[in-house]
């Protein structure tokens, strides 16, 4: 177990480091000159030289790599091009906002997504399964961004529960920041409840139609009993792989809501550095964003140690 | 229990045949679309780049049946313009990174070995990244406009496409047919073009279905972030954010556009779950 | 048949499933009797419906099953039982064991949980006693120290293991009957003697009635008293184990013997098969069922549907007209 546990991590950082070479390679490399980015057309020849020095622009590229590297894993990301601070304060400053967004989405995903899946698949082929079902469709077909707008329409414009947009910080007290991302994190998680609903339905069918299961009924436990004891453990297994293939969704999906609700979050980060070429943010995001999606995978496989225990003694 | 689980293996045609909601509906919604992009070619209520400025954030009239924007535009003209160029886009990506996918996934199915698993590592690093996020980061590396956008839903599309056309092309290569052909001394890109590729063309146009609604989406998220289709050119997803800014003052604009949106993605899931049940009637039961 | 001392009496049982093409019956008209204590088999092919015997009797068939008939257990019909009620004569009153028992287990579960479990269910009583009538359990079904194995999960045991598991959760609340569809057909041969022979010694032990139900002649003449044969859903012939053995009225019966492997057979010996394969039920013929594959048919065969004809002493039946001609 842990033989396998040191191998998959190994696998991890190896991956990551891939990742961070060719995002380097991609982004850095590319013709452009963050110099002249950040000082106008207007920069003399002197201004932009001296501005390539304090950037660091002078150096190989084989040297600024591996400067970006071993600053890694003692938080040091490097300095923005654009705002000249840095990196790791402004990842620190969107995560206070996108982890907390990401937790509440996945917390109403949940909330929504398992009592509708189990619903359905109790009552499959009645009214109530076929209304989930359907749901479930139309929640896959409404994106994010619109729904996020609706709720907006609704909730800001017309009922004036809610702003419209922006975060006042943690700071203005922790109930003015959790209101400020209720709308948001609802809006990111309707399309993923629709998709769980869906898996957590046909999960539990398929666990329903098992062996294990006739078993638990020739014991004498109820339909209804059997799916709670029996089917609804096993039946998490796909779950849990689905929701953790989505939170990257999620991840990206938060690019676009926190764009809607001008939201400083990190989805808002790499966007703003994104149109404004800040290279030294965007590779960062980028390796932040394929490290999280990694070790969301790599931690999904644990889980499924937890939940088989099949799994765990190998 | 063996006497229950030996439900009737043979299709019946008949039953095949018969007429699915899923099916209907789908191809309903989405010749609507189409027949929304094709009539924007000859015939808009307004020309395109009309602005009536006396209109301004206009509600339904005989003049502008759905109202006009905050320029005074038509939105029945800009959302019929936009399902030609949402369409359009979509379905060039989907053609591009599918093309480029299944090349690449029936060649690592063909070659195996290390062409193979360098293909289907990348497949799977690149997998990892939400369509959305590996079109936002092409977008970043090519600058925006509308040949960005195509490639950049390609891109997000490659992945997809190489994992299963691999997966079904491997599947393909074990079975008799393809022995056969390599004992009759056929060389693997005959086999490929002549043998593979037609057999897993179904499976290819269902998953392409489905990411014909996925790639409408991303279409339709990038320009409302201002990184797709560069105004004047009509986009559903640029009405949705200009309709943001004036939904005080005129809330219907943000309706319409998003309404089309929906169909267009609602349409083509319904079409591509139709067609999967329709060449796989197995998967039928289980839905 | 017709002695008054039945646990278990089915009456003109059908069952009919749905299907592509409108409801299959999968069971037509099925009359058998088990008394108290006695050992019973039930032989036939996949498809011959015996196990859909077993689970109508259980009432675990699908939902959207339709049953006609009587299900007579200890005076009381269970076909006409509602869900809980039947609840509470599963696993209590009548238990089972099934033909996987690879699967037969939930995997996500300690071993000595899922027996507890019957027992807390249908006793209510209180986890430690449940546990230690699981630890009970265990060493009747043969697991060798109970103790250190109560807490495994069901991927810690061997297949032959996971059997006696099945059969201890089948055993939990000492049942008036036990039924075991095919226990020992997913397992290697050396370990289907030892469950078989678990299984009768435990049903002479605890006074059970068994229900064997197999594909295999042989299994169930060595074990059970009284046999009955199904064909394509239908009854073709029932009696005391012995006479049928002595005379296998049935054509169908005597093609099930001969094509039995035998280790007297001589190298190069051929086994013989039974000719062509089970009718569609959706398409039954009119006369006997059987016509088409039978040695002996005559065209009168082929008319009406033979019912059961005396074929031997203690109640011994054939659905058959040709019974000299076979014999």
């Amino acid at each position: 177990m842990w033989l396998t546990l040191f191998r998959r991590l190994a696998g991890l950082v190896t991956a990551l480091f891939v990742t961070a070479l060719v995002a380097f390679i991609l982004i850095d490399l590319l013709p452009g000159d963050p110099a002249l980015d950040m000082l106008g057309t207007q920069a003399t020849d002197e201004t932009l030289a001296a501005a390539r020095e304090a950037l660091g622009l002078n150096r190989s590229p084989l040297e600024r790599f591996l400067d970006w590297i071993i600053g890694i894993p003692v938080g040091d990301f490097g300095i923005s091009y654009r705002y000249r601070i840095p990196v790791s304060q402004m990842i620190a400053e969107g995560a206070a906002v996108t982890v907390p967004l990401g937790l509440m989405a996945v917390l109403f995903t949940t909330a929504i997504a398992l009592p509708l899946g189990v619903y359905a698949a109790a009552n499959q082929g009645r009214a109530g399964d076929s209304a989930v079902m359907a749901f479930s469709q139309i929640g896959l077909a409404v994106p994010n961004f619109w729904f996020a707008v609706l709720l907006i329409l609704l909730f800001a414009v017309t009922l004036g529960w809610f702003d419209a947009g922006g975060f006042p910080g943690w700071d203005a007290g922790f109930l003015p920041a959790v209101k400020a991302l209720l709308l948001p994190a609802f809006a990111l998680a309707l399309p993923q409840a629709a998709i769980i609903a869906r898996v957590t339905r046909s999960a539990i069918l398929d666990v329903m139609g098992q062996d294990f299961v006739r078993t638990a009924r020739a014991k004498g436990l109820s339909r209804r009993a059997a799916l709670w004891r029996h089917a609804l453990r096993n039946a998490m297994i796909p779950v849990v792989t689905v929701m953790g293939l989505q939170f990257a969704v999620l991840l990206a999906g938060s690019v676009i809501i926190e764009n809607v609700f001008y939201l400083p979050g990190l989805g808002r980060l790499i966007f703003l550095a994104i149109s404004q070429n800040d290279a030294v943010v965007v590779r960062n995001m980028v390796l932040l964003l394929a490290g999280m999606i990694m070790v969301v995978n790599f931690l999904v496989d644990l889980t499924y140690a937890l939940i088989n225990p099949r799994l765990r003694g190998t | 229990m063996s006497e229950l689980a030996a439900s009737p293996a043979a299709p019946r045609r008949r039953r095949r045949l018969s007429l699915r909601p899923n099916l209907v509906i789908g191809t309903c919604l989405i010749a609507l679309m189409i027949a929304a992009a094709l009539l924007s070619l000859v015939w808009t209520p307004t020309p395109l780049g009309t602005m009536d400025m006396m209109s301004r954030l206009a509600g339904p009239s005989a003049a502008h049946w759905l109202g006009a924007d905050h320029f005074g535009r038509d939105v029945l003209t800009l959302l019929l313009v936009g399902a030609r160029n949402s369409l359009g886009i979509a379905f060039a990506a989907v053609l591009l990174g599918g093309a480029v996918g299944v090349f690449l996934g029936l060649f690592a199915a063909a070659r195996r070995g290390w062409a193979e698993e360098v293909i289907m590592r990348f497949a799977d690093f690149a997998f990892a990244f939400p369509a959305v996020l590996a079109a936002i980061i092409v977008t970043a590396l090519l600058g925006v406009g509308s040949t960005t956008t195509v490639i950049a839903i390609a891109v997000a599309n490659v992945p997809v496409f190489i994992r299963l056309s691999r997966a079904t092309g491997v599947d393909i290569w074990s079975r008799d047919f393809i022995l056969a052909a390599r004992s009759a001394g056929r060389g693997p890109l005959h086999i490929t073009v002549r043998h593979v590729l037609p057999n897993a063309s179904g499976v290819l146009l269902v998953q392409a279905t489905t990411q014909l609604a996925l790639a409408i989406v991303i279409e339709a998220g990038l320009s409302y972030l201002g990184l797709g289709l560069q105004p004047p050119a009509p986009s559903w997803g640029k009405m949705l954010n200009d309709a943001q800014t004036h939904m005080g003052s005129q809330p219907l604009l943000a309706i319409f556009p998003g309404l089309a949106i929906a169909i267009a993605v609602l349409g083509f899931n319904l079409l591509g779950d139709g067609l999967r049940d329709l060449l796989d009637p197995r998967l039928r039961r289980t839905r | 048949m017709g002695a008054g001392d039945a646990l278990l009496a089915i009456e003109n049982l059908s069952v009919s499933l749905p299907g592509d093409q409108g409801p299959r019956r999968v069971l037509r008209g099925l009359d058998l009797e088990v008394e108290r204590g006695q050992t019973y088999g039930i032989v036939g092919e996949s498809g011959s419906g015996k196990s859909i015997t077993a689970l109508a009797v259980m009432g675990l068939l699908p939902d959207r099953a339709r049953v006609e008939g009587r299900v007579l257990f200890d005076g009381h019909d269970l076909a006409q039982a509602d869900e809980r009620a039947m609840c509470r004569i599963r696993g209590n009153r009548i238990g089972m064991v099934f033909q996987e028992p690879m699967t037969a287990l939930n995997p996500a579960h300690a071993i000595g949980r899922q027996i507890a479990e019957s027992v807390i269910l249908h006793e209510g009583a209180s986890r430690k006693t449940a546990r230690a009538r699981a630890l009970d359990l265990l060493d009747l079904a043969g697991i060798p120290d109970p103790a250190s194995r109560i807490d495994d999960y069901p991927h810690q045991l061997s297949g032959g293991q996971r059997q006696r598991v099945v059969i201890a959760i089948a055993l939990a609340c000492r049942p008036d009957l036990l039924i075991a569809d095919e226990p020992t057909t997913a397992l290697d041969v050396t370990v289907q003697a030892q469950i078989l022979e678990l299984l009768t010694d435990l049903t002479e032990r605890l006074g059970m009635s068994l229900i064997l139900i197999s594909h295999d002649l042989g299994v169930v003449a060595s074990l059970c008293q009284r046999t009955a044969v199904l064909y394509a859903g239908r009854l073709v012939e029932e009696g005391p184990t012995a006479a049928l053995l002595a005379r296998h009225a049935h054509p169908y019966t005597a093609g099930l013997m001969a094509a039995r492997p035998r280790l007297t057979a001589r190298a190069g010996e051929r086994l013989t098969a039974i000719r062509g394969t089970l009718p569609d039920p959706e398409s039954v013929p009119a006369g006997c069922i059987f016509a088409a594959r039978c040695p002996y048919v005559i065209d009168d065969c082929r008319a009406a549907e033979p019912a059961l004809h005396e074929a031997g002493d203690g109640g011994h039946v054939a659905r058959c007209i040709r019974l000299e001609a076979v014999a």
